[in-house]
């Protein structure tokens, strides 16, 4: 097998890509430009410097790849508002701690009073539930396709386990839907897209066949490693310069026709599909996933109604990230970018979750 | 189960019987002293004429214990080392510690006897304290603040202004170490006990460097914020880029397959035993061939370079790609030192 850390090998890729690009520049009459969906190829890209040996021929746009980012304002609000709630602790990953709210953020409710843990795995929320059944466990449950059936699992552990203590605020997503979305844009000015690994491994290479079929769009899903994504952008560019489409799988390692199946009977067991608001989209139909009615106990929603109005986004302090995540603008065309919104002090969520297009060009770009 | 003689009480704090008995059982079998032992308000000693260097750090790291070291060998290493780094030979230390009722005394024995133990492999003396004891709760087990002083080494001639274009930067060995190892220790991933602290007192190894070699202009130790922080603020203070070559950085097989596992960066990950030289380039081997055979550091390496600019730290990728570091901001892993 080859070693795909190799710098070696990724210089001999990137040759081969530069010279692509540039077949592809011609046959376009402008360089080609690609869409990453995925917030780990975003750092991947950014940490390995690809984008700025790529620059003068191609053009790498992120898409809404970073769950945290596309979490509605609204729900975040919704979250703040569970952490104050008497005997509830929050649980989480730690990419949601620093993530704004309108008014505030769990970092700060923490500093305030709120109780808030962090978890690499939410199979250990339910152990701390069971180990502290005098309080609310709530884990928010904030990811695509990949996270999702481990969250699953946690409210089946927790029912086996009898637990009347442990809760999931349940704002999941599937980026099929809103997929559909960003191709009816007649604005979106994509070539190709490399598609996200992560979440192939659990929906197939087929759920994302529309891509080609219905939209004509190249599309190939790539792995993590900075060869991957080169590789997956070399798989783009032969498709552009044959005027083909065709959505193809560049990460066999892991990915396969059909997924992950028995992921996705659990997520179907304890998940239904519902249509849910995304940051910089809008209401997307059937793109969320809500607790169904066989575990509503667990649904922390449902125990712990919060109301909220939502904010118009006139409001949310001329944040650009709807259009970073759509690829209308990059992070460094937002006003607000480096200058009034950093990693310190973030006003949108792409400029604090370690997957954030903002915090990687912010962390990792020359500007 | 604990009994009341093996934890520590409110009144071990009053500064009555039972402050001197803690005194006499625990603190001072350890650091036996002259100075100390005179055991009056302060300390009294001699200093030679030239400038002195003080400095003060407070240790709250959560575990108390952790692969490679502790808190007390932490409370000593932090102390020495930003004393060494800052051109000093370190000479005495005061060491106070905030004790939480009930934290167990035999715990305490351990932490102190670690701290002898590195006061004497740093050739420091504990000349001063105090101990203060506060309620179950308000405050977690023991916290330890240490000031140190020294005198500045004649030799040593460091300061940001010196560093200029085509200076070498190097690094004495692997990093991300100690940040890693808390972070472990910390969170059950079943990673426990994989990566070692490199936590370790740096004055010995750094006093025959600035002797020996006049062209070290800048040190400073790679603790909080690893790395990337540490090199952003010498840019930043000196107007001078930094470029690092990715692949001459020295991290660890280990630290390697666990920070990518996790999504962390190892160049942020702090250090208690590293720290960054900046030194004339026609030194830079005399420096590197120094730290290899006369210090043991056998992974010491040239990292980088110092580049006219504008306070950026630039990283060459291994794919002959440009990345920018910048300084930590923010990163979920308090109680590390």
């Amino acid at each position: 097998m080859i070693n795909r850390n190799d710098p070696e090998i990724g210089k001999r890729v990137l040759q081969k890509l530069t010279g692509l690009a540039d077949r592809a520049a011609s046959e376009l009459g402008r360089p080609p430009v690609l869409m990453e969906i995925c917030g780990t190829h975003t750092v991947a890209i950014s940490r390995s410097g690809i984008r700025s040996l790529l620059k003068e021929s191609l053009v790498l746009k992120s898409g809404p790849g970073c769950p945290v980012c596309v979490t509605d304002q609204s729900d975040i609000d919704r979250i703040i508002l569970l952490s104050r709630q008497p005997g509830v602790v929050i649980a989480t990953f730690g990419d949601m701690l620093r993530v704004p709210g309108t008014n505030s953020s769990l970092e700060q409710e923490r500093a305030r009073q709120a109780k808030v843990e962090i978890f690499y795995s939410p199979l250990e929320a339910v152990d701390f539930a069971e180990k502290y059944p005098g309080e609310q466990v709530i884990f928010l449950g904030i990811g695509f396709e990949t996270t999702t059936p481990a969250i699953a699992l946690s409210i089946r552990q927790a029912e086996k386990q009898g637990l009347s203590n442990y809760s999931v605020f349940s704002v999941h997503k599937m980026v099929p839907p809103v997929m559909k979305v960003l191709l009816s844009d007649p604005e979106l000015g994509v070539d190709g897209f490399i598609l996200p690994g992560h979440v192939c491994t659990i929906t197939g290479r087929k759920a994302f066949d529309f891509i080609s079929a219905e939209y004509n769009k190249p599309a190939v899903i790539a792995g993590f490693e900075p060869v991957d994504v080169l590789e997956a952008a070399c798989l783009l560019l032969k498709q552009i310069i044959d005027r083909q489409a065709r959505t193809v799988n560049g990460y066999t390692r892991l990915v396969q026709e059909e997924g992950n199946q028995k992921a996705r009977e659990i997520m179907d067991q304890i998940f239904s599909p519902a249509d849910v608001y995304w940051r910089g989209f809008g209401l997307v139909e059937g793109s969320g996933l809500k607790i169904s009615r066989d575990y509503e106990d667990f649904d922390a929603s449902l125990r712990f109604p919060a109301e909220i109005n939502p904010v118009s986004p006139q409001s949310n302090f001329g944040c650009a990230c709807g259009d970073v995540l759509k690829g209308k603008i990059n992070p460094g065309d937002c006003p607000l970018f480096a200058k009034r919104c950093t990693p310190l002090w973030p006003v949108g969520p792409c400029m604090v979750s370690s997957e954030g297009a903002c915090a990687a060009y912010y962390q990792y770009e020359l500007s | 189960m604990q009994g009341k003689h093996d934890m520590v009480l409110l009144s071990h704090g009053d500064g009555g019987l039972l402050t001197h008995r803690l005194l006499e059982k625990y603190f001072l079998p350890f650091f036996k002293n002259e100075i100390l032992e005179s055991l009056t308000d302060a300390a009294c000693f001699l200093v030679q004429p030239g400038r002195m260097a003080i400095t003060t750090d407070s240790f709250v790291v959560d575990p108390i214990f952790f692969p490679g070291g502790d808190l007390g060998k932490l409370a000593v290493c932090g102390t020495v080392n930003d004393l060494a780094v800052s051109g000093a030979k370190p000479l005495y230390l005061a060491a106070s510690f905030i004790l939480e009722e009930g934290f167990a005394l035999p715990e305490l024995e351990r932490i102190i006897e670690s701290m002898f133990l590195t006061c004497k492999e740093a050739d420091v003396q504990v000349v001063t304290g105090d101990t203060k004891v506060v309620g179950r709760g308000q405050a977690d087990k023991v916290y330890i603040t240490t000031t140190g002083i020294g005198y500045v080494l004649p030799e040593a001639n460091l300061a940001y202004f010196r560093i200029k274009p085509g200076d070498a930067v190097l690094v004495n060995g692997p990093l991300g170490e100690h940040g890693l190892a808390i972070m472990l220790q910390r969170e059950s991933l079943g990673l426990e006990n994989r990566v070692f602290s490199d936590c370790a007192p740096l004055n010995k190894i750094i006093e025959p460097l600035l002797r020996r070699f006049p062209g070290i202009k800048f040190m400073r130790d790679l603790t909080r914020g690893g790395l990337a922080t540490t090199a952003k603020e010498i840019a930043l203070a000196s107007g001078m880029d930094i470029w690092f070559d990715e692949t001459s950085l020295p991290v660890g097989k280990t630290v390697k397959g666990i920070t990518e596992l996790l999504g962390l960066d190892p160049l942020y990950l702090a250090n208690e035993g590293k720290f960054l030289t900046v030194v004339e380039a026609r030194e830079a081997d005399g420096v590197l061939n120094y730290l290899k055979n006369e210090c043991g550091a056998k992974e010491a390496c040239v990292i980088g370079e110092i580049r006219p600019g504008r306070g950026d730290v630039c990283l060459k990728t291994a794919l002959g790609g440009v990345r920018k570091l910048n300084m930590l901001a923010g990163a979920p892993l308090p109680r590390i030192c």
